[in-house]
């Protein structure tokens, strides 16, 4: 099978003299003997691997570990010293100057982990500018950057200045100014790091919606392992500046490498791969709306000690009845539940993941969990979740952070 | 005491002979250069006294207002030149603006390129810093010296050690702006196949105009000292008052040159200053 790219060998060594640093790494020196040895930094170090057209391959590791370097390298905003980078057979690092301006104006798209925003250009001229440099007339240009605000939700912010944006929005931006010049190929360099966890999540979500339709090549730098098993078809992990595992995010999980694999993955968050159906209790009885009315439904609380009762039509999850509206029905003398039945309830599908049920639990309990076919197949209260999770491996809190240097504040 | 034990190194006349022969084959150049120059200047100082000092003085306030939205400043403005018309100063002011002006703008147009170069090539930055620090410690009258057989007595001479003296502010701020724009804003440019001229216009003078704004002001502070100081080797204007008070020890005539240069100083520095400010807004 062809592959879209192929990195063979790359080396980038920082300081004078870089090649003398290469060949030291050939013959066997690490990273930390080079620097005292020689005073040459070891960016990265004879890395190879390939990504396939339409995925996402996402290459972490802790700060430090060469990652962002090396998607520097690939669009060539760091010249490597060594090794091949091959794009559909071209070889990007033998590209002279010009060519290489046309490669990274066609091909590549970059969204940067500060946004990078142009702050004396308002929001659409922020998303122009790619095509600005292209020189696109003005009208295309305009319809062109429109189109890519609309597509991540900033329609109506054009006239905006970055900096009169949130974090979010303004990454928003920065991932519709790439757009604009539908690259095949994106390099996303910690595009959501600086962004708090909720807005982080959002736009993770909206990154895969995107790339539904989009099929892009995408290459996503990251240090937090919950970021890179959600987004990444496939996973590289770096340390100083080598790869230590490839695979799909499975594989990582089950099987990792080494010692530094495995303390990664020890940290995953169980409650994002715990599901609803996995802690689920069973509904136990269930009123019939076709059958019951108040009096049965009462009857049939008191029997399970429940304080409310779901009621199903059909198969179907109709509503829930709570004992305080069928005692009053009672007394009024009503005969069936349609005035009591409560139809706003929660319902969730089995592969909702243990971290989404939170929110939803501190609106109301219990939560339906319904199959595709609207039937009830089990409840979730509070306790149910938190009786699960505790169950699980110790973690160490929601947002966990592969990073131990300083990266606590994003 | 004398250094006996080694012979005197010639470093003065060194710099004499290269200044003499500069003189001796150049000066047909710099003289018709003078010319140029010095005709330049009459026009503009004739120009500015055909009108009658108020409309000038209504003109000049309207400016003020115009580019700083300032009421403060215009009445200050305003204010400040009546005084001046006043002390019966007006002719030597206008001279003097004059010469502020032409040398800024020489100073401009040589500086800002030679600020661009060094901020974006190590090899030009490494070459120009040193002579700024020379221009810089320099004290300013030794300029006059070589301006007198380049380019004669008078008002281009003056210029010409003005331009030298209050050069090395546009130079180092213009490389500072643009040294100063985030690494990350050049790698989106870059990554987005910028070519350089791209991102010097589209990226790097945008942002680094504040900072190149502050250093004209006081590339025009300078020039304004300088062009006082100048008056020595035959540049008119507020300088020549001064120091035609020294030579005739005339202090209410001294201070009353010296509070329109204060008065003209300020107006300056208060209009360059709020525009400065008004570019580090985003437009």
């Amino acid at each position: 099978m062809d592959h879209k790219i192929i990195v063979q060998n790359l080396y980038k060594i920082f300081g004078n003299h870089p090649r003398k640093g290469v060949k030291l790494l050939k013959q066997g020196y690490t990273k930390d003997q080079i620097l005292e040895k020689t005073g040459l930094g070891v960016g990265i170090a004879d890395v190879s691997f390939h990504v396939d057209e339409g995925e996402i391959l996402v290459i972490m590791g802790l700060s430090g570990s060469g990652k962002s370097t090396l998607v520097r390298c690939l669009n060539r905003l760091i010249e490597p010293t060594d090794g091949k980078i091959l794009l559909e057979g071209t070889d990007v690092t033998s590209l002279g100057r010009e060519e290489l301006r046309q490669l990274r104006q066609k091909r590549f798209g970059m969204v940067f982990q500060h946004f990078a925003l142009f702050p004396r250009r308002s929001v659409i001229r922020n998303v122009e500018y790619g095509l600005e440099v292209q020189k696109v007339p003005p009208k295309e240009r305009r319809d062109r950057a429109m189109k890519a605000l609309e597509q991540v939700g900033l329609k109506g912010w054009e006239d905006s200045y970055p900096e009169q944006l949130s974090g979010g929005m303004q990454q928003r931006v920065g991932l519709a100014r790439a757009l604009a010049l539908d690259p095949d190929i994106m390099l996303m360099d910690e595009a959501f790091s600086a962004l708090d966890p909720l807005i982080r999540r959002d736009m993770q979500d909206e990154l895969l919606k995107l790339q539904e339709k989009m099929h892009k090549t995408i290459i996503f730098i990251s240090h937090d392992l919950d970021e890179a098993l959600k987004l990444g078809d496939r996973i590289i992990l770096m340390k100083d500046g080598r790869i230590v595992q490839e695979g799909t995010a499975e594989s990582i999980l089950t099987n990792p490498a080494d010692d530094y694999v495995s303390k990664f993955v020890e940290d995953v968050d169980i409650s994002k791969v715990v599901t609803a159906e996995t802690i689920m209790k069973n509904p136990g009885e269930v009123a019939s709306y076709a059958h019951d009315g108040p009096k049965a439904a009462l009857w049939k609380m008191r029997q399970a000690g429940l304080s409310s009762i779901y009621v199903q039509h059909k198969g179907r999850l109709m509503g829930i009845v709570r004992a305080e509206d069928a005692s009053a029905a009672l007394k009024s003398g009503e005969k069936d539940l349609k005035n009591i039945l409560a139809t706003d309830i929660q319902k969730v599908s089995p592969e909702t993941p243990a971290y989404e049920l939170f929110p939803l639990l501190v609106e109301s309990s219990p939560l339906a969990v319904v199959d595709s076919e609207e039937h009830l197949m089990g409840v979730i209260i509070k306790g149910t979740l938190l009786a699960a999770l505790a169950e699980g491996v110790q973690t160490n809190g929601n947002e966990l952070d592969a990073g131990d240097t300083g990266r606590q504040n994003n | 005491m004398e250094m006996n034990w080694m012979p005197e190194i010639p470093v003065g006349r060194t710099i004499e002979y290269v200044i003499d022969l500069f003189s001796e084959h150049c000066s047909f150049l710099t003289r018709a250069f003078s010319d140029v120059v010095e005709s330049g200047i009459s026009l503009i100082v004739n120009g500015l006294m055909f009108f009658p000092p108020w409309v000038l003085i209504l003109a000049f306030t309207a400016i003020a207002w115009f580019l700083s939205r300032k009421r403060g400043l215009a009445l200050f403005t305003l204010v400040g030149l009546l005084l001046i018309w006043n002390m019966n100063l007006w002719g030597p002011t206008v001279s003097t603006l004059a010469l502020v002006l032409i040398s800024t703008l020489i100073a401009m147009m040589i500086g800002l390129p030679l600020g661009i170069l060094s901020a974006l090539n190590q090899s030009a930055y490494r070459a120009i810093m040193p002579v700024l620090d020379v221009m810089q410690t320099m004290p300013a009258f030794v300029y006059l010296i070589p301006a007198i057989p380049f380019f004669g007595l008078g008002p281009v001479g003056a210029i010409f050690s003005t331009v030298i003296f209050s050069m090395p502010p546009a130079i180092r701020l213009t490389c500072l702006g643009i040294r100063q724009v985030p690494t990350e804003l050049v790698e989106a440019a870059d990554s987005f196949g910028s070519t350089r001229w791209q991102k010097l216009f589209k990226l790097q003078l945008p942002m680094a105009t504040p900072t190149i704004m502050a250093g004209i002001n006081q590339t025009i502070m300078l020039a304004l000292s300088m062009v006082v100081i100048a008056a020595m080797i035959g540049a008119k204007g507020l300088g020549g008052e001064v120091w035609k008070a020294i030579q005739r020890l005339e202090p209410a005539r001294g201070f009353e040159a010296g509070i329109a240069i204060v008065i003209v100083a300020m107006i300056l520095d208060r209009i360059m200053q709020r525009i400065g400010k008004q570019s580090d807004k985003p437009a």
